[in-house]
């Protein structure tokens, strides 16, 4: 960790469309390891929320516990933020949800968090197409606690004592398409020109967006034979494509577009413009994803970029056909409406 | 691009931008660390080893090193440089026992230096220790030259000047004082020196002799330098009430205020160029407005307006400044101005002068009347004959003069060894320390104080002007020196970037304040410059690029606005980014 961070920034940075400075998005200083993949993700979100021009304070930002979840401190200081109970992120971001709308909101969470001791919220959470990002900062191993293997650790990987993880490792996004998530992209924390454009995509998806982030614990689960060091990473990733998010109203220039181009318009008539590298992939097909990860796992890949997307997507407040106005914005004059509504209500019932 | 080469020593050296921007390259942030420290006698004698006058520097400098300064492009101002090298003269212990005394071995080399400033006081500092006789000629009655002729001692005084003169004239200098060299061939050729160095400087001043009335007036009508020079030895004791300075450089702006020291209540400086455009120093000027000093600038002299034989005034003309294809020109705009006056002061100019050198002894003068010098040996046409300060390409400042002297000293002693003197000069003397201590420590402090530049406190305008010996500014106190000196970037910390440790996860990208450091693939500088994470727009600051790394990018760091806070070091889990403290020491004939 560092202690001091010097208030000067670079003089000719710009300021983004609402007159805001990257400085603006970023948080306190980090107390995590030096060169944890954490932080590296944590830089993607400060650039991604600075790019798309977003005013911290209608940013919500959630976690629960670990060293994932320690990160909401280290971005978007001036937004709001709830650091929940380990593995209960989920419920608390159901509830800020539903009372507020209007919010846009990014979960933050770990591969404990998320896929051992929250899974029975994470997957609920997913089943409801909650209004979301949901970010795993996935190192394969419980790094507060000294490295343990994790549920996500892949079966084979040797952790930094030199034992061989013997259990079969969880697969979020294959979990993920199980559960009908309409969002899911893996991205890798050393490659933030594939992370930015998809943390800009999650933030847009109207549902659950579900980004699995391999981040190297560089402390405990970076050595020779971790299946999510830096260096296997690197050797054994395999992008779909890259994406760029086109927002709303933004012209879609010619030249972008090639026999390689796939344009994915969004609820809110921004689009996804994807670059794919292989052929055989549809980003809105499952079949095409489910094929594309096994694929990839058959060859020991690690299967990166958008995975597949519901352009359909409802989320939870459409199902629920909720009041347009956000429920915390109700008044009591709203909610209670008197005698004379209540009169034409029984009247509508005879 | 190629990788950095930061083996040449000369690619830190340009980071440290005050240290290349200073003609002597003294070690800037090594003695602003050392102030810091309160270790004010070793930060004197880095700079009495570099540039031989840092009491005077700290008080007179043309500071070509604050411009430079990398924090005046991170905020407003830069680190107020020369005045902490004054703290480090004001606040030094005794130097004394730290300077070499006269040599006991000499070599038998006999040296004339004719003229007694800068230039060749720091041939003298630099030679005498390696045991050469040397002879110093002035007309002055002391050592010193322009800096005490021509400082006055409201910015300079007499006791700091004569302090670092005598350092020199210590070690066994043979000095003739009150002594004008009238001619070089019967004077000095005859007594057989080894070497001969001309530090005479820029001695004439300029002259308005064409204009009408220049020579009915003449009584009241005096050359700034030599006005100067006649008050500093007490020749001249007042002068008129209303006083018109000519000219817009440094030393009308000495001239000003001198004589609102000796008399002169409506004092004022006419300058023909627009107010922007003055060749005097930015807090020149500032100090001279501060003693209210009007300035009538785009007024050209036309006429010296006599009555009665005696000087009454000046007519000027107006003028405004057009500008085409970036060269300036003042055209007239016809409107005149008169303006009484009882004494002028021209300071318009001056420039060298050598009547006392014969024209038959082979030294070479160009049709400007300045001496055909080699650029980098200083040395004449006659090769024992070498030539520094103003003498040799015309007036410029202190330091350079200090500089020159430095490597007209190196000629000499090349030439006195019978060495080659354009290729066996010395190296400079570079060395790089790890700065590491601990986990999160350092031996120098990182991080960057906010505070905005300090101000140095001024003595009471009305106590000023009624005292011409008493100095304007104060300096610094310890308290305020520290706090100046902890705006200083430690721009001579050096990030050392070394390839093969890093594992490429950002860390230090992401935690660099300033966005100094991109991954990308590789391109040449142009397209590079374009695909950085912040703009990389100053082309006089370089990249430093890696080798390829094992993704096929390259690390490139954009030097421009680097804080050298570290924390690049500090995140970097592998150490392939390090902290290494860079000193260059610019060669000199003799080491101290």
């Amino acid at each position: 960790m560092t202690y001091q961070r010097p208030n000067f920034r670079h003089p000719d940075l710009p300021q983004n469309k609402i007159g805001f400075y990257r400085k603006d998005y970023e948080g306190a200083l980090s107390t995590l390891c030096a060169g944890c993949g954490h932080d590296s993700i944590s830089g993607a979100i400060i650039q991604a929320c600075y790019e798309m021009a977003i005013e911290p304070h209608r940013l919500a930002k959630l976690s629960g516990i670990g060293c994932s979840s320690k990160t909401p401190a280290y971005f978007l200081g001036n937004s709001h933020g709830f650091n929940s109970v380990h593995g209960r992120m989920p419920s608390v971001a159901t509830g800020a949800v539903m009372a507020n709308k209007d919010l846009l909101y990014l979960g933050v969470s770990g591969d404990g968090d998320t896929a051992s001791i929250g899974m029975g919220q994470f997957v609920h959470a997913i089943r409801r197409n909650l209004n979301i990002l949901y970010i795993v900062m996935n190192n394969g191993c419980y790094g507060l606690t000294k490295g343990q293997d994790s549920a996500t650790a892949d079966q084979g990987s040797i952790n930094k004592s030199g034992v061989e993880n013997s259990f079969q490792g969880i697969d979020l996004i294959g979990l993920g398409l199980e559960l009908g998530a309409t969002f899911l992209a893996r991205s890798f924390s050393g490659d933030k020109s594939q992370l930015i454009p998809l943390i800009k995509a999650g933030l847009s998806h109207p549902g659950f967006a579900l980004i699995d982030v391999i981040s190297p614990c560089v402390t405990f689960n970076n050595n020779v034979g971790s299946t999510k060091s830096y260096d296997y990473t690197r050797e054994h990733i395999e992008a779909t494509g890259s994406i760029d998010l086109v927002p709303y109203k933004s012209e879609i220039t010619h030249s972008q577009i090639d026999g390689t181009t796939q344009i994915i318009t969004l609820h809110d008539e921004s689009s996804i413009q994807v670059h794919k590298l292989s052929q055989d992939w549809d980003p809105t097909s499952k079949i095409s994803a489910y094929n594309k990860m096994h694929e990839a796992k058959t060859v020991k890949e690690i299967l990166t970029g958008l995975i597949y997307i519901d352009t359909e997507s409802k989320d939870l407040h459409s199902v629920l056909k909720t009041s347009k106005k956000p429920l915390n914005a109700l008044t009591e004059s709203d909610l209670c409406p008197g005698n004379d509504a209540l009169a034409k209500i029984c009247a509508g019932m005879r | 691009m190629n990788p950095t080469n930061i083996q040449d020593p000369e690619y830190f050296h340009k980071v440290v931008d005050c240290q290349y921007a200073c003609p002597a390259h003294t070690p800037v942030p090594e003695y602003i660390r050392l102030i810091a420290q309160e270790r004010y006698t070793e930060a004197y004698m880095i700079n009495w080893v570099s540039n031989v006058f840092p009491g005077v520097l700290g008080r007179t400098c043309d500071r070509p090193c604050e411009p430079a300064c990398r924090r005046g492009r991170i905020e407003e101002e830069p680190v107020a440089i020369c005045r902490l090298k004054r703290v480090a003269a004001d606040y030094k212990g005794d130097v004394k026992s730290l300077i070499p005394g006269p040599p006991s071995i000499k070599n038998g080399k006999k040296i004339a230096l004719i003229g007694g400033g800068p230039a060749s006081l720091t041939v003298a500092r630099d030679l005498a220790p390696l045991g050469y006789e040397i002879h110093l000629y002035d007309e002055q009655p002391a050592g010193g030259g322009m800096m005490r002729s021509q400082i006055p001692s409201f910015r300079l005084p007499d006791e700091v000047l004569s302090e670092e003169v005598n350092f020199i004239l210590d070690m066994g200098i043979h000095t003739q004082f009150n002594h004008y060299v009238k001619s070089m061939k019967e004077e000095i050729l005859p007594k057989g020196y080894d070497a001969i160095f001309v530090g005479t400087g820029a001695p004439r001043g300029k002259n308005l002799s064409d204009l009408p009335g220049r020579n009915e007036a003449a009584a009241n009508i005096h050359i700034g330098i030599e006005w100067l020079a006649s008050v500093a030895f007490e020749h001249t004791k007042k002068i008129g009430k209303k006083v018109l300075v000519i000219g817009g450089g440094n030393t009308a702006m000495d001239c000003c205020r001198t004589s609102r020291r000796l008399g002169g209540e409506d004092v004022r400086v006419v300058v023909r160029s627009p107010f922007n455009e003055m060749k005097a120093s930015p807090w020149e000027i500032e100090d001279a407005q501060h003693e209210d000093i009007p300035f009538y600038n785009m007024h050209s002299p036309k006429s010296f307006v006599t009555k009665d034989g005696k000087l009454v005034g000046m007519e000027f003309e107006k003028v405004e400044a057009k500008y085409e294809n970036g060269k300036r020109s003042l055209v007239s705009t016809g409107e005149i101005v008169f303006m009484e006056a009882d004494d002028v002061l021209l300071a318009i100019g001056q420039e060298n002068s050598f009547p006392w050198i014969e024209r038959d002894l082979g030294i070479e003068f160009d049709k400007w009347e300045t001496p055909v010098l080699n650029d980098k040996t200083y040395q004449s046409t006659v090769p024992n004959i070498f030539f520094g300060g103003d003498a040799a390409f015309g007036p410029k400042n202190v330091i350079t003069a200090v500089a020159q002297g430095h490597h007209a000293a190196i000629s000499i002693d090349l030439f006195c060894e019978n060495k080659d003197i354009a290729t066996e000069r010395p190296s400079p003397m570079t060395n790089l320390f790890r700065q590491k201590m601990g986990i999160h420590e350092w031996s120098y402090d990182n991080n960057t104080a906010d505070d905005k530049r300090y101000k140095v406190p001024h003595a009471d305008k009305t106590k000023a002007l009624k005292d011409r010996l008493l100095e304007v500014e104060l300096g610094f106190d310890d308290q305020m020196a520290f706090k100046e000196a902890q705006r200083c970037l430690n721009c001579d910390v050096q990030t050392i970037f070394t390839t093969s440790k890093c594992i490429e996860c950002d860390a230090c990208v992401d935690i660099c304040p300033t966005s100094c450091i991109t991954f990308t693939t590789d391109g040449d500088e142009a397209d590079l410059r374009t695909r950085l994470n912040a703009p990389a727009n100053n082309l006089t600051q370089e990249l430093y690029v890696s080798e390829i790394l094992p993704t096929k990018r390259v690390m490139i760091k954009d030097e421009n606005v680097c804080l050298h806070c570290g924390l690049c070091a500090e995140r970097c889990p592998t150490a392939a980014w390090d902290m290494q403290k860079f000193l260059y020491n610019a060669p000199k004939a003799c080491s101290l």
